[in-house]
């Protein structure tokens, strides 16, 4: 189910806050408009989380992560590190990486199984990545755009990219990332995807001046119709108890 | 290895536009234009409606403030008018195309179709063509206003002066008005005792015929007056009539000239008598005795002005009876010269004959005749003459040769070339002799014409359809004429029409 929404009048709800299957985190706002939207969709089943970071609220951008872990950049208060280790499940470990590109949503894009870095790396944020995230990282650049963070967004489930994607790269990210990939745009004709929505297994928030075309294709791609939170939620609790002894 | 790089292709893909789900191919607004053009309209804020101020007197369109500007209905200059007038509105928006959409002639509305481009949302580039419709009122311009009041109005005038007794120079002058169109913003020529007046409009274009006075002929330095018609207090305007004299030099071709002497010693001791070749804006000097040409600049001339002494009029008729030729053949500024001692006498009296030097030497041949001036017969007044001290003059100076056999031509004889002629009020103050003498004197000229080709370099001839060739085909041989290539067709269309398009006053 795609939601409209809004972050204090502007449409770029993927700056504002990050969204993965295990939890929520939400920028602190002057209302709490934003925070309910993401409250009402999600709170029995995962937690939402306001947070800062690096005394920002851009946090959408400043952080990535999945089900597993979350990577903060190294300008991160030990207050907010705290916050986060305290607020978010215990399974989800937080690493605070030294990285000189410290805006680490514009730079890694992933879902539970895959993820897309910048070019321009380091060997050692690599590592750090594949071992808290549990991800296999691909260096990639999306329609000749190094900040492959900005210009896609992907699921388990289907992933949106950049709408001058030439079709064989679509056919190339496709199969890396091995879900359906769509060219698109979001917030009426904008081309940062990830800066406009921001999108989990069963669920995604657009900002507001997205139009009802580009609605239904992000409800298509990323297989929103039928998605219902407490089989795939479930399904990540088994996998959990796994290991429970 | 430069050869064989391998370049991978990369074919566009096709998104959904994003408002109305057509597959279309991504620019930058990412949506397709018939979506793009109903949310922006770039000719929101542009005038569709304009008013143009035309006079209908002599159909041109206002300038503002005060220019008017000549031109046609669905002319070009009417487009870069109509589009010049929306300035301000096309620097917001590129101009990439304008045409005319045809209205009635006497509906008194231009509609033009522009198209414009302009940059919209986030560098996409939209094209769009609207339609501005001009609403033409009807006003009379200043000049036309005048011209009604009062037909005869002026504000400058050209005094143009030679103070010598033949008008020869004066139909050159025409002749060379004609070709080069400088007359064209005369309101009124009139001809005048030993001149011509020009009356302007305007006191830059009598400014502007004075200069071109001075670069055909060799004038002085203008004078100038001023007289004053009006004065307006209220805004301290003051209305002037201007009249500007040119003087041109009293010296013409085939004058005999005597230097004063400071002028003969400024141009290298040239001998005192010479004969005048060439008038242009400078004046060109023969000496028939030495062969020496020399050029006066008409600041030169003016500077140390002098008389010639005997003039064209004067001429005698002599028969050559022997040449002695004495120098080799000279070639002096493209004309042949060769000196030799010729035997003459005039033809009313055989009894007196010359032995004299001439430099016609090359065409001069026993039995011709020839032209040149008396200084034996005549009388002469001149103060430059008399301060020579040893100096003996020559009993004749031979200056062209004669081909007429008979005394009297036969007037008004056909020819295959005719000249045009400016629009001259004549001096009616004048007697009817004076026709009669202007009509000899053309003759001449025509005549001056046919004989010399340099002369004819500054003017065109035309084509005269009128002209059968006589029964005497000729009438001697050498009798000078035009070739055919020197004359140009007389045009069908009237010259006036076609040159008033795009004038501006």
């Amino acid at each position: 189910m795609a939601t409209r929404i809004q972050f204090e009048n502007s449409c770029e709800v993927g700056v504002f806050s990050k969204l993965t299957n295990a939890y929520c985190l939400v920028a602190i706002g002057g209302s709490e408009n934003f925070y309910s939207a993401f409250e009402s969709e999600l709170a029995d089943v995962i937690p939402v989380v306001k947070t800062s970071i690096a005394g920002t609220r851009i946090i959408g951008r400043l952080c990535a992560g999945n089900k597993n872990g979350l990577l903060v950049p190294h300008n991160t208060t030990d207050q907010e590190l705290q916050h986060l280790r305290n607020s978010l499940p215990d399974q989800v470990v937080v690493q605070r990486i030294e990285e000189k590109l410290s805006a680490l949503g514009n730079c890694i894009a992933c879902n539970d199984h895959v993820a897309l870095t910048h070019t321009d790396l380091d060997k050692e944020t690599e590592e750090i990545i594949a071992d808290v995230l549990g991800v296999e990282v691909f260096r990639q650049t999306i329609a000749g755009n190094i900040l492959v963070g900005s210009y896609c967004a992907f699921s388990n489930r289907g992933g949106l990219v950049h709408p001058h994607t030439s079709i064989e790269d679509l056919d190339e990210l496709s199969t890396l990332l091995q879900v359906p990939l769509v060219a698109g745009t979001i917030n009426r004709g904008s081309e940062v995807i990830a800066a406009g929505m921001t999108v989990n297994d069963w669920t995604a928030f657009c900002g507001s001046d997205t139009t009802a075309t580009e609605l239904s294709v992000i409800e298509s791609v990323f297989k929103l119709r039928e998605a219902q939170p407490t089989a795939i939620v479930e399904e990540m609790r088994k996998s959990l108890i796994d290991s429970y002894v | 290895m430069s050869a064989n790089m391998f370049l991978i292709t990369r074919t566009q893909g096709t998104i959904l536009c994003c408002k109305c789900r057509i597959l279309m191919a991504p620019n930058p607004a990412n949506m397709c234009v018939t979506c793009l053009r109903s949310e922006v309209d770039i000719t929101e804020g542009l005038r569709k409606n304009v008013t143009i101020v035309h006079c209908p007197e002599c159909d041109s369109y206002l300038k503002p403030p005060r220019t008017w500007l000549k031109a046609q209905l669905e002319s070009k200059e009417l487009l870069t008018y109509c589009v010049k007038r929306l300035e301000t509105d096309l620097k917001k928006v590129r101009l990439v195309n304008a045409e005319f959409i045809w209205t009635e002639p006497h509906s008194k509305r231009v509609k033009v179709k522009l198209k414009v481009q302009k940059e919209v949302l986030n560098g996409v580039i939209l094209e769009q063509s609207y339609v501005v419709e001009y609403v033409q009122q009807d006003q009379m311009c200043e000049s036309c206003t005048r011209f009604q009041a009062n037909p005869d109005q002026w504000v400058a005038s050209v005094q143009l002066r030679q103070r010598v007794l033949h008008r020869r120079t004066f139909f050159y002058l025409e002749q060379v008005l004609l070709k080069h169109d400088a007359a064209a913003h005369a309101i009124k020529i009139k001809q005048r005792d030993q001149g011509i007046d020009f009356f302007f409009g305007n006191k830059s274009h009598a400014l502007k015929f004075v200069g071109f006075l001075g670069e055909v002929s060799p004038t002085d330095k203008s004078k100038r007056s001023e007289r004053l018609v009006s004065h307006d207090t209220k805004n301290n305007t003051y209305n002037y009539k201007y009249t500007f004299s040119v003087e041109i030099s009293p010296i013409c071709r085939e004058d005999l000239i005597c230097l004063p002497p400071r002028v003969a010693v400024s141009l290298g001791n040239l001998g005192p008598l010479v004969i005048c070749t060439k008038v242009t804006n400078n004046i060109t000097l023969l000496d028939p005795f030495t062969l020496r040409q020399c050029f006066l600049d008409k600041d030169q001339y003016w500077r140390y002005p002098f008389k010639s002494l005997l003039s064209s009029r004067q001429l005698v008729e002599y028969d050559v009876f022997n040449v002695e030729i004495v120098s080799p053949e000279y070639n002096v500024d493209s004309f042949k010269y060769v000196i030799a001692d010729v035997e003459v006498a005039r033809v009313t009296d055989y009894g007196k004959l010359f032995y004299v030097r001439t430099h016609l030497g090359h065409i001069l041949k026993p039995g011709d005749r020839a032209l040149g001036y008396d200084l034996y017969g005549v009388n002469l007044n001149d103060d430059d003459v008399d301060k020579y001290r040893d100096f003996i003059l020559p009993e004749v100076i031979l200056m062209k040769k004669s081909y007429e056999e008979k005394p009297h031509r036969k007037r008004g004889k056909p020819r295959p070339w005719k000249l045009k002629s400016l629009n001259i009020e004549l001096d009616e103050s004048r007697g009817r002799s004076n026709v009669e003498k202007m009509n000899v004197e053309y003759e001449e000229f025509l005549r001056d014409l046919e004989e010399n080709p340099e002369l004819r370099f500054n003017l065109s001839l035309y084509h005269n359809e009128d002209y059968q060739p006589s029964e005497m085909a000729s009438d001697g041989e050498g009798v000078p004429f035009v070739p055919l290539e020197e004359l140009f067709a007389d045009l069908e269309l009237t010259e006036e029409e076609y040159e008033e398009d795009g004038m501006e006053e």
